[in-house]
C-alpha cells in the first residue's frame, strides 16, 4: 500500500475507527514505518491535550436543581401525617421488604449492567479487542478450552446478518468467563457468558433493557447467564440473542 | 439527570458564556422531555440529547453569529492526512500548558469546535457525530481533520509566540 494510504488512515486508527482487518494491518505497518509511528504519536498527543482540556466548565447544583424543577411536577399524594404513627411501621417494613424483594437485586443488576457496559466499551476501545481472531465458531470455542471452567455453543451465522470476530476470556466477581464479538453492519456487539455460581449477582430471569443507551438481553440457561449487549437496534440485539439460545439447546 | 455535566460542557464551549449555556441546557431537557415521544428506541439517546442542544445553540443569537457558514467547499472525499510541522508536534503538544490548548480550541471555528470536542472530549464514535450534527460519515472524517489540523496551526502559533 502506498505510504499515503497509510497517512490517510492515522486518525481513523487513533479514533479507533477502521475495520479489525484494517487496524491489523495498520499495527503491522507501524511496527516498520518511523514515519507514520511519528504521526500517530502526534495525533494521539492531539487527542490526549484535546481530551484534558476539553473538560474545562463544571455545571452548578443550582442548575440542576433549576432545571429539574422546571420538570413536570410529581403527582401530589394526600397528607398522610395524621396517619404517620400508625403507618411508620408498615411503611419501614414495607421499604426493608422492597429493598430485599426489588430494590437490593435490582441494584445489584444495575450494577452488572455498568460493569458489563464498561467492559464491552474498553474491549472496543482497545487496541486488540479479542484474544483469538476468527469468523470461524470452530476456531474460537475451542480457544475457550481451558481458559474458562464452562463450555458453551456459538451459533450458525451464515445467512444472518452477524459477523464472529473473535473473543477473549473476562472477568467479573473475580470469575471468568468468554467475550465474544459479533459485528453487524457498523456496529459491535458483545456477548458476555458466565457461570452461575452461588452468590452470584447475575440475572436470574430473562429481560430486555436499555442501560447507559445501550440495548443489553440476559438470560440464563443450563447454569449459565448470557448477556448481549450493544449499541445496535434492541431487535437486532434480539436475534442474535435467540441465535445463541437456539445454539444453546443443540 | 443523563449527560447533564457533559452536555453543560459542550454547551459553555458552544456559547463562550455561562449564562447562556445554562438557558441552552435548560432548554435541551424541556425539548428532549416534551419531544420524546418521537425518540426511537433504540437509537443513540446520546445523539438524540446533543442534537437537539446544539440544534438549539444554531437557532440562538450566538449561535446565527457564530460563523457556522465557513466554506466547506470539497468537504467529502478530502484527503485526511495528518499535518506535519517544522516541530515534532509531539514535542510542542507538550510543551504546550492545559490553558494554550483551551485557547487554540476557543479560537476555532464552531464547526471545527463542535466535531473536534464531541471526538475527542466526548469519546463518540465518528457514526454518533455524524447522527449529532447531521452531516454524512465521510464528512466527520475531513472535518475532524481540518479541525485538527487547525488546532495543531494555533497551538504552532501560540508556542511561536511564547
Amino acid at each position: 500500500m502506498p505510504s499515503d494510504s497509510w497517512q490517510n488512515k492515522i486518525e481513523a486508527y487513533a479514533d479507533a475507527e477502521l475495520s479489525a482487518d484494517e487496524m491489523r494491518a495498520m499495527r503491522e505497518h507501524l511496527i516498520g514505518c518511523a514515519s507514520c509511528t511519528s504521526d500517530l504519536l502526534g495525533v494521539v498527543q492531539l487527542k490526549l491535550a484535546t481530551k484534558i482540556a476539553g473538560k474545562r466548565y463544571s455545571s452548578s447544583a443550582v442548575l440542576r436543581q433549576r432545571i429539574q424543577q422546571g420538570l413536570p411536577a410529581r403527582r401530589n399524594s394526600v397528607s398522610i401525617w395524621r396517619w404517620a404513627p400508625a403507618l411508620s411501621a408498615t411503611a419501614a417494613l414495607a421499604v426493608v421488604a422492597f429493598l430485599f424483594l426489588y430494590g437490593w437485586p435490582a441494584y445489584q443488576q444495575r450494577q452488572t449492567f455498568a460493569e458489563l457496559a464498561d467492559l464491552h466499551v474498553a474491549t472496543l476501545a482497545s487496541a486488540s479487542p479479542v484474544d483469538v481472531i476468527s469468523t470461524d465458531r470452530h476456531t474460537v470455542k475451542p480457544w475457550f478450552q481451558g481458559r474458562i471452567p464452562f463450555t458453551f455453543n456459538i451459533p450458525e451465522l451464515s445467512n444472518t446478518p452477524f459477523t464472529l470476530e473473535g473473543g477473549r476470556v473476562t472477568y467479573l466477581d473475580q470469575a471468568p468467563g468468554a467475550q465474544l464479538i459479533f459485528k453487524i453492519a457498523n456496529h459491535r456487539i458483545s456477548v458476555f457468558i458466565f457461570q452461575n455460581r452461588p452468590g452470584t449477582r447475575f440475572a436470574s430471569g430473562d429481560s430486555r433493557s436499555k442501560r447507559l443507551t445501550f440495548n443489553v438481553e440476559t438470560w440464563t440457561e443450563d447454569d449459565l447467564s448470557y448477556f448481549v449487549i450493544g449499541d445496535a437496534n434492541i431487535d437486532d440485539i434480539h436475534q442474535l440473542s435467540e441465535l445463541l439460545r437456539i445454539a444453546a439447546r443443540t | 439527570m443523563p449527560l447533564f455535566d457533559s452536555l453543560y460542557n459542550f454547551a459553555q464551549w458552544l456559547t463562550h458564556d455561562r449564562e447562556e449555556a445554562e438557558d441552552l441546557v435548560q432548554e435541551t431537557y424541556g425539548k428532549a422531555l416534551r419531544g420524546f415521544p418521537s425518540f426511537a428506541p433504540g437509537t443513540n439517546f446520546r445523539a438524540w440529547m446533543f442534537r437537539i442542544l446544539r440544534n438549539t445553540f444554531l437557532t440562538s443569537r450566538t449561535g446565527l453569529k457564530s460563523g457556522m457558514t465557513i466554506s466547506l467547499d470539497s468537504e467529502e472525499g478530502e484527503s485526511v492526512q495528518p499535518a506535519t510541522m517544522e516541530t515534532p508536534e509531539s514535542l510542542f503538544i507538550a510543551r504546550a500548558n492545559q490553558r494554550m490548548v483551551q485557547e487554540a480550541i476557543e479560537e476555532l471555528p464552531v464547526i471545527f469546535r463542535e466535531v473536534i470536542l464531541l471526538c475527542d472530549v466526548e469519546g463518540m464514535s465518528y457514526q454518533e457525530i455524524a447522527e449529532t450534527i447531521s452531516i454524512p460519515i465521510g464528512t466527520v472524517m475531513s472535518r475532524l481533520a481540518r479541525a485538527r489540523n487547525a488546532l495543531r496551526l494555533g497551538l504552532a502559533k501560540k508556542m511561536q509566540g511564547d
